[in-house]
């Protein structure tokens, strides 16, 4: 069953115009979430599913104005608290697609706990994390994401702060589903969406997201052709990069490393199996990017597998009775009572 | 022989021993029976948060106090006339409460000099004669019991677990009650573990027997049924009634009922009850946190389910930040606090009203919501159906206040047909309310409740959110005439709901009180009682209790100021008295009390006497 598999399908076509509010946007000019904004737009329609049944949470940001702009249900809600609200709406009614939208700090520092648990019990959200490795908003604080030394507003001698990387967590989550895309590749963009939107259960997709005023330039290496920076991640195919020169092996020890493709067997790379049910090649894969500098960094679908559904799971034990006031008079009335005349 | 009965008109039994003794399930039985038995009762169980203290210390002690009469009864009960000592701990640290010559009841084998030592005495009180003041009666219960259990083949200290049910049948002999009921309760209780069962029915029928073949008690009791209104009855306690309530006011509104919880003494209990109620169509989430809880309830809510959540002091510091969210949202929400002592985790099992302040203020910017209390154990099933149906009327988060006293505490319920309960119209809108087709969210009804449109109704999409809002249209809005004109609605919505409010009514019998004495939430019965105790002694003294602290009823203040002198007994410092001093401009006298444990008539009584002699005049 895919993720998208309870909600009523859209009886007449709908375009991409349909899912544009009349909100004016209000980003910075130049902001990575144009792009995924645009790239929503357009994907949604293909979805096929009916506009009122798309509902999007978000908890505060740059990224979490999301909402206001897309012409569907949706909710801006309180700082790191939007996987746990949009867990009750999905817990609530199986005929929505929910779909999540978060920043680095949203839902990687205040909102931590509601990501690990949200991903731990599979509830059939989509979580669009924006990171741009810096607090945005709040004027250019280091962010959970920013590298070791940052010099911000708020480290001005460098952060001393270790960065996450937001796929090992997910992954150590037990999340079923989880990606990285960039911005500006929308083409993977939309692909990487599709497939989260139509995964059943929380699917997690990083979005390398470029903050123009505060982190100008963090994803720069990633964004050329054939960027050596770029580790493509695509299903069934050997795991190499930088126009194929160099490949992910095996060593000795059980790790992954990078050599130059020349120098290994061919049957020695490593072959991307994202729906393998162990988590520990894809987490192995996360720990090839380089969390400081993102001079490499793997992009495209970790993991997929299929897990049981929360909300699928909750909703199997909750049976509503036919007769509901019937049922209920019974249980206020209990099995032990008296009367008195 | 037939040992002679006494008729009494009330009696009060306390029963004490460590943790694992039983002491909950004894005094639980006993109560059933009582309900049985057609006596009005009211319990006060008083358990350590410890789940296990160490064995035979004060601060393992666990007791459970039984207050049944003959007649109407609000409370349960100032001092005990029957204690039920289990062990020198029990005994140490309920003496001082039981009534002289008052009935002791003391398991004579756990007495032992190390027992005895733990908890300070140089000798054994059973035997030094200090308790020649008291009927007591010493007994090897623990030997008595492995005795009676001796044909199931247990070993000594497992056989010696079932002397709760010896001491329980020696009390059903005692107040003259049938032991069916507690031997079916057995039955169904460890159907599954037939040897535990059978054990613990021979434990209960010998303690029984023993009762009726010694010459130990000169007398046997029994106490009259209490004259109460026609009807069928069940005991219940006030997170029962809750958890029964919240399930009542979901079906009367039409809505599944959506429970967001993380466990949290002393509510943790309508987190179970409603988990149980799965078949009654009862969603409930156990969330990572208190935050992850009310967020939950709150996308439930917004899915158009009922949404709940329940919590106590701590939890509810932590959910103000959403709870502040759903008021900018104008989203419906129940939000029950079962008040515990606090602050920090203060004294989780026990009791205190001291949530007032936090309930009504504690959170940021401008941020009002109904705020409404129960009374009593069973009233927490109508002040359950009543935060909902403010909520879901005026579109807003409520505060339900409900307390551990009342939580855990049980009285007899007139079971209420669900029939006669009106319903709750939720009216989701469905169709367009702006111009051209357009759905305006922050438009209002005459009540100023917005439209609420469910995620799934076509050509009503729109966005809502924490960010002020602009009137009408709910798009983000940072102009300062509007946020003045919403920051004004949004208190104007809710002051407005004391249009649904009944007035504040005053109970004086004489017509001649001076003194007039204001509760809140579980005060109810205590104040009552000690009314009862005040009249009785020639007084006159005039009652009434809000239900509803924000708004408060509109005859509130005119009520207070018809008055000489107001007191307002609290278990807190004067949070209501402070609260009505600053709306009123009345001089109110506040009497707190907070000690973890519900404010007893024996002490308020005499303090209202002093009061009102004081005043002279009318006596």
């Amino acid at each position: 069953m895919t993720g998208l598999a309870q909600v009523p399908l859209a009886l007449t076509p709908i375009n991409r115009k349909e899912f544009v509010s009349d909100q004016e946007v209000r980003w910075c000019p130049g902001c990575g979430d144009y792009a995924v904004l645009a790239a929503f737009q357009s994907l949604m329609p293909q979805l096929g599913v009916r506009r009122e049944n798309t509902v999007i949470v978000s908890g505060i940001g740059c990224s979490s104005r999301f909402p206001y702009y897309v012409d569907s249900y949706g909710m801006h809600s309180i700082h790191g608290r939007a996987p746990a609200i949009a867990s009750g709406v999905a817990l609530a009614r199986d005929d929505l697609a929910v779909w999540v939208v978060t920043g680095d700090g949203d839902a990687l520092s205040i909102g931590g706990n509601h990501l690990i648990h949200a991903l731990r019990r599979n509830v059939n959200i989509t979580i669009m994390l924006f990171n741009n490795r810096i607090y945005g908003l709040t004027k250019g604080q280091f962010s959970p994401t920013s590298e070791t030394g940052k010099v911000t507003k708020s480290s001005p001698a460098g952060s001393v702060d270790a960065p996450f990387n937001p796929v090992a967590l997910a992954l150590g989550a037990g999340a079923t589903f989880v990606a990285r895309t960039i911005d500006s590749d929308r083409k993977h963009l939309t692909e990487v969406l599709t497939a989260a939107v139509n995964h059943r259960g929380a699917s997690l997709v990083e979005i390398y997201q470029n903050c123009p005023i505060f982190n100008d330039d963090a994803f720069a290496g990633l964004k050329e052709p054939d960027s050596p920076a770029v580790v493509p991640l695509v299903d069934g195919q050997p795991v190499t990069f930088a126009g194929g020169e160099q490949a992910v092996v095996r060593s000795g020890d059980g790790t992954l490393i990078v050599r130059p493709t020349a120098e290994v067997d061919a049957g020695d790379i490593v072959v991307h199996d994202a729906s393998a049910d162990d988590p520990s090649v894809a987490f192995q894969l996360a720990q090839l990017t380089a969390n400081q500098d993102l001079s490499r960094s793997p992009i495209g679908i970790f993991r997929s597998v299929d897990r049981p559904v929360f909300d699928d799971e909750a909703r199997r034990q909750v049976h509503m009775p036919d007769d509901r006031s019937a049922a209920l008079q019974e249980l206020i009335t209990g099995p032990d009572t008296w009367t008195v005349a | 022989m037939s040992t002679p009965v006494h008729t009494l008109d009330r009696v009060v039994i306390r029963f004490a021993g460590d943790s694992g003794d039983g002491m909950q399930l004894t005094g639980d039985r006993f109560t059933s029976d009582t309900a049985n038995a057609g006596n009005d009762f009211a319990t006060l169980p008083n358990f350590p948060a410890e789940i296990r203290a160490p064995q035979g210390t004060i601060a393992g002690v666990s007791s459970f106090q039984l207050h049944f009469a003959g007649a109407d009864i609000k409370t349960p009960g100032d001092k005990p006339d029957v204690l039920v000592a289990m062990n020198p701990a029990a005994l140490r640290a309920n003496l001082g409460d039981l009534k002289r010559g008052g009935v002791l009841l003391a398991d004579s084998h756990e007495f032992t000099k190390r027992n005895l030592a733990k908890v300070g005495y140089q000798s054994n009180p059973l035997e030094d004669g200090s308790l020649a003041d008291y009927q007591l009666h010493a007994l090897d219960l623990t030997g008595l019991t492995v005795a009676s259990v001796e044909s199931f083949g247990l070993g000594r200290k497992e056989a010696s677990r079932a002397k709760n049910m010896y001491a329980l049948g020696l009390l059903t002999w005692l107040y003259s009650r049938p032991e069916a009921h507690t031997l079916e309760f057995l039955d169904r209780r460890f159907a599954a573990k037939p040897q535990i069962r059978d054990s613990n029915k021979a434990a209960f029928l010998a303690g029984h027997a023993y009762g009726e073949t010694t010459e130990t008690f000169a007398v046997r009791y029994e106490i009259p049924a209490a004259p109460a209104p026609a009807g069928t009855y069940r005991q219940i306690s006030g997170n029962r009634a809750l958890a029964l309530g919240l399930m009542a006011a979901a079906v009367k509104a039409d809505l599944p009922l959506f429970l967001g919880a993380y466990p949290i003494t002393p509510a943790s209990d309508v987190l179970h009850e409603l988990s149980k109620a799965k078949n009654q169509g009862v969603t409930t989430f156990q969330a990572e946190d208190e935050i992850a809880a009310v967020g939950a309830a709150l996308g439930a809510s917004y899915a158009g389910a009922l949404g709940v959540t329940t919590t106590s002091g701590p939890g509810m510091a932590l959910k103000s930040e959403t709870i502040s969210l759903a008021i900018m949202l104008e989203q419906p929400l129940v939000v029950v606090d079962v008040q515990r002592a606090g602050p920090a985790t203060g004294m989780p099992t026990k009791t205190e009203q001291a949530d007032l302040f936090q309930s009504l203020y504690g959170r940021h910017g401008e941020a009002p919501l109904p705020v409404i209390a129960a009374q009593s154990p069973a009233d927490c099933f109508d002040a359950a159906i009543e935060a909902t149906r403010i909520a879901l009327r005026y579109r807003t988060p409520v505060i339900l206040l409900s307390d551990g006293y009342l939580a855990n505490g049980a009285e007899p319920w007139l079971i209420p047909d669900l029939a006669s309960i009106e319903p709750i119209e939720v009216g989701f809108a469905t169709e367009p309310n702006g111009p051209d087709g357009t759905f305006l969210p922050y438009a209002r009804d005459e009540r100023l409740a917005r439209p609420l449109a469910v995620p799934g109704t076509p050509g009503l999409e729109h966005r809502i959110g924490g960010i002020e809002k602009g009137d009408g249209t709910g798009n983000v809005s940072y102009d300062p005439d509007n946020h003045e004109k919403m920051v004004a609605l949004r208190q104007a919505k809710v002051d407005g709901i004391v249009r649904d409010i009944p007035d504040l009514v005053v109970e004086d019998p004489s017509g001649g009180a001076d003194v007039l004495v204001l509760g809140w939430g579980s005060t109810w019965g205590p104040i009552g009682a000690a009314a009862t105790r005040v009249r009785n002694a020639g007084r006159a003294v005039a009652t009434a209790h809000l239900r509803h602290l924000n708004p408060m009823p509109a005859n509130t203040g005119e009520v207070l100021r018809r008055y000489r002198r107001v007191i307002v007994p609290e278990m807190n410092l004067g949070q209501l008295a402070t609260v009505l001093r600053a709306t009123y401009l009345v001089d109110v006298k506040s009497f707190s009390v907070v000690r973890g444990l519900p404010i007893s008539p024996a002490e308020l009584a005499p303090h209202l006497i002093d009061q009102i002699d004081s005043l002279g005049g009318n006596q």
